[in-house]
């Protein structure tokens, strides 16, 4: 007789998107088991406990518990949606944008630089206004908009003294002039399943700054973006989000690896829970 | 329905029904974030602060 399925689901809050995740594991009647990542730990010489999983759902909130517990996860030979090589690239916009460009992905022009005086020689080349970003952070945060050279020595001195050392990797990139609006799109394995405008009047249009959400229709040319977007970074449950250039047409701004969908769920009325929680089942079941 | 008291200001807060350990719920009264951290007994704690790599 067929083993019966367990999965994991590796969280730190149970947000919304949480709560719907649960829900569909249990609609389905899947055995699986609620991971907080704040309650456990690896004993490195005894994988065997976490080999009872035949997959684990990624949904930290922290990026590095997160990542740590999908590379340890994927060295135990348990599968994980994402895997923790696509976390590694997407958790960090600097590698992401490096995938792009070796991908031949259209996207913002980005220089990056390792000091204050580097990255102020690459912005005055470049040219103003340009966009600060952390390479790892999300929701918006930290995100600077550098209008000219005061701005940028002030900017960058500020990163320099108060931020970790991360925060002196700076990453600098074009300011695109967007119409009130960018894109995101959810991508699950080969299947663009649902995209949204994100509008706001401010230049940040992320929904955790404010932005409101409105189906945008998937026509051939975001369809294939996307995936080629998410073939670029390894592929899994992705939401990628997109700019559209007045001149260059859509280009991949970001793509998130353990994304929130409680504005596009119910925009699209379509299950993203239920298809992630089938995509997670369908790579437990590719491990036997 | 189960009644906590906020940490923070003492106001007493229902907990809706479905509500799940490890879930985020606002203090009405002082509007402090607070995560839910049993159900049966409830009870809740404040919400650990935002850090730096914390996002989707």
């Amino acid at each position: 007789m067929q083993r019966r399925l367990k999965l994991g689901v590796l969280y730190s809050r149970v947000r919304v998107e949480e709560k719907w995740i649960f829900a569909a594991m249990e609609k389905r009647g899947i055995d699986y088991e609620r991971l907080d990542d704040r309650a456990i730990s690896f004993d490195l010489e005894n994988p065997e406990p976490w080999r009872a999983f035949d997959a684990v759902l990624e949904r930290s909130i922290s990026y590095t518990s997160g990542l740590y517990a999908l590379r340890l996860l994927n060295s135990f030979g348990v599968p994980t949606v994402n895997t923790a090589m696509v976390a590694e690239i997407c958790g960090d916009k600097l590698t992401t944008s490096a995938m792009l460009a070796k991908a031949g992905v259209p996207q913002p022009r980005n220089v990056v630089a390792f000091t204050p005086e580097a990255a102020l020689d690459a912005i005055e080349a470049f040219g103003y206004p340009v966009v600060l970003k952390p390479v790892v952070g999300s929701w918006g945060r930290l995100l600077a908009k550098i209008n000219d050279r005061d701005a940028a020595e002030a900017v960058l001195e500020h990163k320099a003294t108060l931020g970790s050392v991360q925060h002196s990797v700076f990453y600098i990139q074009e300011f695109i002039k967007k119409p009130g609006r960018d894109i995101r799109a959810i991508v699950i394995g080969d299947r663009v399943l649902t995209a949204m405008y994100r509008k706001s009047e401010h230049w940040i249009t992320n929904t955790a700054r404010g932005g409101e959400g409105e189906l945008c229709p998937i026509t051939p040319e975001i369809e294939e973006m996307c995936l080629k977007a998410t073939a670029a970074v390894g592929g899994g449950v992705l939401a990628v989000d997109l700019i559209e250039h007045s001149e260059r047409g859509y280009l991949v701004n970001e793509i998130n690896h353990t994304m929130e969908f409680h504005t596009m769920q119910p925009v699209s009325g379509i299950d993203i829970a239920g298809e992630i929680v089938e995509y997670t089942v369908k790579a437990a079941k590719e491990k036997h | 329905m189960s009644t906590v008291t906020c940490p923070e200001c003492e106001a007493q807060i229902g907990l809706d029904a479905g509500t799940e350990a490890g879930e985020i719920i606002v203090c009405s009264d002082c509007g402090v974030d607070l995560e839910v951290t049993s159900i049966e007994p409830a009870a809740v704690q404040l919400a650990p602060m935002e850090q730096e790599d914390w996002g989707e």
